[in-house]
């Protein structure tokens, strides 16, 4: 079977990644599978309040992730929502890892995440930019985090799901069987998982094999964030 | 082109170096042998110990540096001092650098007013400073600007060469301070005007060769410009 755009199973839609691109962040970043795009902004480390947050031994790691209200085909009212709440918590929990929040006691890192533009797979645009623009932000980190989805479409698993992938219906034995979507994310350097939801039916087997396809397709995106990295503008200047 | 130096950029989880004799300073990490960056930044491979040199991030301030912070509160015992830190500056009024006679301490620093402290010790809650020292004082009229804290070692230069050629070469007094806010006071406006925009041009080419003759000749060339 053939993908919709024509990609192979393994491969990812075309990725932009740039940093820099909001001026009063400490941090910014975007980051783009095809047509999902995340820009993400980091402020801090910076002093926490209300005071009881505090935390006297590490640093509060807040991420908001929220859909701008044009980015989907109908308009999504302004504000968080049951799914946004969702989101904004495991990408908390992606990026802590990664983080050495030890190093700022009773300071907060904040972390905006906006989708601008919608195709699904956005919690992984919106990880992958979050990282970058924490690098960017000089935040003391242990490594970089890359995420991608892989998804059961049929019987195959492919990587990096679009928005038609992900509502694809397969009728099989007079049953439908909806696509499953499966959002990973890597540390990158001790190749570890931070980031693991599953949505749909997949058997055992095919998840492992599922997240070494994530796996691959991760490693391959950290060398993305890597090279965007790199080539920051301050240095050609 | 402009000349660069080939520096070697690095990200949080590259390794530096996986020889044993190296050892493992600011910014880096020792897994085993190897070396690894912390944060995102260039490598000083001047001696053994490796460090990483942030390119971005706030300013981590360290006992005895000297900064220009805002009053932003006032309370019984002393004044807190934003000074861009991940936490506020306090300065206490046996720091103050006055004597306190009066109860009300807004008689001696008002909320909004411009510090010229010193950090006086660094716990993990506060950050104390001081204001004891000869010349540490509040800062009355001039032009403040902001710059990124990682820039400030190379607009200082080598033993202040950098500041002190555009001290000179604009006739102005600057005082940068270690948490990236530079004051400036001249004669009058014009000069303050070229000191800003040569400290900008410093801060935006951190990488570049020479860069003390670059802004030798910028001023020279807009000095010259004025008497045309």
């Amino acid at each position: 079977m053939k993908r919709p755009d024509g990609r192979s199973n393994e491969e990812f839609r075309t990725v932009e990644a740039r940093v820099d691109v909001v001026s009063r962040a400490d941090g910014s970043a975007l980051f783009a599978f095809g047509n999902s795009k995340a820009i993400v902004s980091v402020y801090g480390p910076r002093q926490l309040y209300p005071q009881h947050l505090q935390n006297p031994e590490r640093c509060l790691l807040r991420c908001y992730y929220d859909l701008a209200s044009f980015s989907v085909p109908e308009r999504k009212r302004p504000g968080p929502t049951r799914r946004s709440i969702e989101i904004s918590y495991v990408m908390t929990k992606a990026l802590e890892p990664a983080i050495k929040l030890e190093a700022f006691p009773n300071s907060v890192i904040d972390v905006y995440a906006l989708i601008i533009d919608s195709d699904a797979s956005t919690r992984c645009a919106a990880i992958n930019a979050a990282s970058l623009a924490l690098a960017n932000a000089g935040v003391p980190m242990k490594e970089l985090v890359s995420a991608v989805s892989v998804g059961k479409l049929g019987n195959e698993l492919v990587v990096d799901l679009t928005k038609e992938e992900e509502d694809f219906k397969v009728i099989k034995e007079g049953e439908e069987q909806k696509t499953t979507d499966i959002p990973i994310a890597f540390l990158s350097r001790s190749k570890k998982i931070s980031l693991l939801q599953l949505d749909g039916k997949i058997s055992a087997e095919e998840l492992f094999k599922a997240i070494e396809l994530g796996k691959k397709a991760c490693l391959k995106i950290s060398k993305i964030q890597e090279r965007t990295l790199k080539k920051i503008k301050n240095i050609k200047k | 082109m402009e000349e660069e130096k080939a520096r070697e950029i690095v990200v949080p989880g590259e390794t530096i170096e996986n020889r044993k004799e190296f050892i493992a300073g600011e910014g880096t990490r020792k897994e085993g042998n190897e070396i690894v960056a912390e944060r995102f930044g260039v490598v000083d491979r001047s001696t053994k110990l490796l460090k990483v040199i942030p390119l971005s991030g706030v300013y981590i301030p360290r006992k005895g540096n000297t900064v220009i912070g805002q009053v932003i509160d006032i309370t019984f015992n002393g004044w807190f001092v934003d000074i861009r830190a991940p936490h506020l500056g306090f300065l206490t009024i046996a720091e103050c650098g006055k004597r306190v006679i009066k109860e009300d301490l807004s008689e001696y620093y008002k909320v909004k007013d411009i510090l010229l402290a010193k950090v006086k010790s660094v716990k993990t809650r506060s950050i104390e400073l001081t204001m004891k020292e000869r010349g540490l004082k509040k800062l009355d009229e001039g032009l403040i600007i902001l710059v990124n804290p990682t820039r400030v070692p190379r607009i200082i230069g080598r033993a202040g060469s950098m500041v002190n050629l555009i001290k000179k070469e604009t006739n102005t007094t600057i005082v940068v301070g270690q948490n990236g806010v530079i004051w400036i006071k001249g004669k009058n406006v014009e000069n303050e005007l070229l000191a800003k925009k040569a400290i900008e041009l410093v801060s935006e080419k951190p990488f570049i060769e020479g860069l003390t003759e670059k802004v030798k000749e910028f001023l020279e060339n807009e000095k010259a410009g004025w008497k045309k």
